[in-house]
């Protein structure tokens, strides 16, 4: 049986599917948590180099690629909509922006944690952390910029202008640690191997998993009020049994 | 520098309350921000409804 999935792209069936939807990931998310924090801290044994302080990598390492990754998507969905006008893709940008910022303040946060037992500093102005805390603020610019317009039609088109020029910013985080000389490590896992213990891999991919699945079910349930804000003159709207 | 003794002794509580706690709160934070924003949007629309105000495309 063939799914129709432009049928999804209408808030109207959306909001239902969504609603279905955020459940089954907030649930997974927490078990997926619990069991990444288990082998995180009961299973995976301590660096030989850094003690008990790695077990900050399993939050500063998925929360980092989350806060990336979800501006990629933010600024995709940003795209379309800024070029195919279409409202759901404006209202997904719109939704993710938020979760983005935090992952990306929990980044720097947790990295700041991390830094101060390995560096002796909280803060250094290395070029991984300045792109990371760069992100942190197009997150933030992003946000204001669209609650400082009224229509949010334009408000729409001018956040997403911002989001696609500050998607430049995601490889330069990436390469960060390549092109310049800096106090971050590079990366710890590359296509030819690693040599972290098999616990903490499993660690750092569970707990990874667990936080696209909350930033999913955080989102989806963000879109559904923004649906309802901007439908709200629409019949289907004033039919939802939640509205009766 | 009483903290950097402390978190030396202390390295397993300084990683769970500095990191985990604050990663968890944050998320408690951010789910109790959504779920009060789908509330207060549900109710504008119902008060809407109730005062006529609506105009249905």
């Amino acid at each position: 049986m063939a799914i129709n999935w432009f049928k999804y792209s209408a808030p109207s069936t959306f909001y239902g599917l969504a609603g279905k939807l955020i459940p089954w990931f907030a649930l997974s998310a927490a078990i997926m948590f619990a069991v990444g924090l288990y082998i995180g801290f009961v299973v995976a044994p301590m660096d030989a180099q850094q003690g008990e302080f790695y077990r900050i990598v399993f939050i500063h390492v998925a929360s980092s690629i989350l806060s990336m990754f979800l501006y990629l998507i933010m600024a995709g969905y940003a795209a379309l909509g800024l070029i195919f006008n279409t409202r759901l893709s404006s209202m997904m940008a719109t939704a993710i922006a938020p979760t983005g910022a935090l992952f990306a303040f929990i980044s720097l946060w947790t990295g700041a944690l991390w830094g101060k037992p390995m560096w002796g500093a909280w803060w250094v102005w290395d070029a991984r952390l300045t792109s990371e805390l760069i992100l942190l603020f197009l997150y933030l610019g992003f946000i204001a910029l669209h609650a400082s317009i009224d229509d949010p039609r334009r408000a729409d088109r001018a956040s997403a202008l911002l989001a696609i020029v500050g998607s430049v910013n995601v490889p330069i985080i990436y390469f960060s640690v390549k092109w310049w000389n800096t106090l971050h490590q590079g990366s710890t896992i590359k296509f030819s191997g690693t040599s972290m213990h098999v616990a903490m891999q499993q660690a750092m991919f569970v707990t990874l998993v667990a936080c696209w699945l909350y930033a999913i079910a955080v989102v989806l349930a963000r879109v559904r009020s923004i649906i309802l804000e901007r439908e709200r003159h629409t019949k289907w709207i004033a039919e939802l049994p939640e509205v009766k | 520098m009483g903290l950097d003794i402390w978190m030396r002794e202390n390295p397993l509580t300084y990683v769970w309350l500095g990191s985990y706690a604050v990663a968890l709160l944050v998320f408690v934070i951010e789910v109790a921000m959504v779920v009060h924003k789908r509330k207060i949007t549900l109710r504008q629309i119902c008060l809407m409804r109730n005062t006529g105000d609506e105009e249905i495309a």
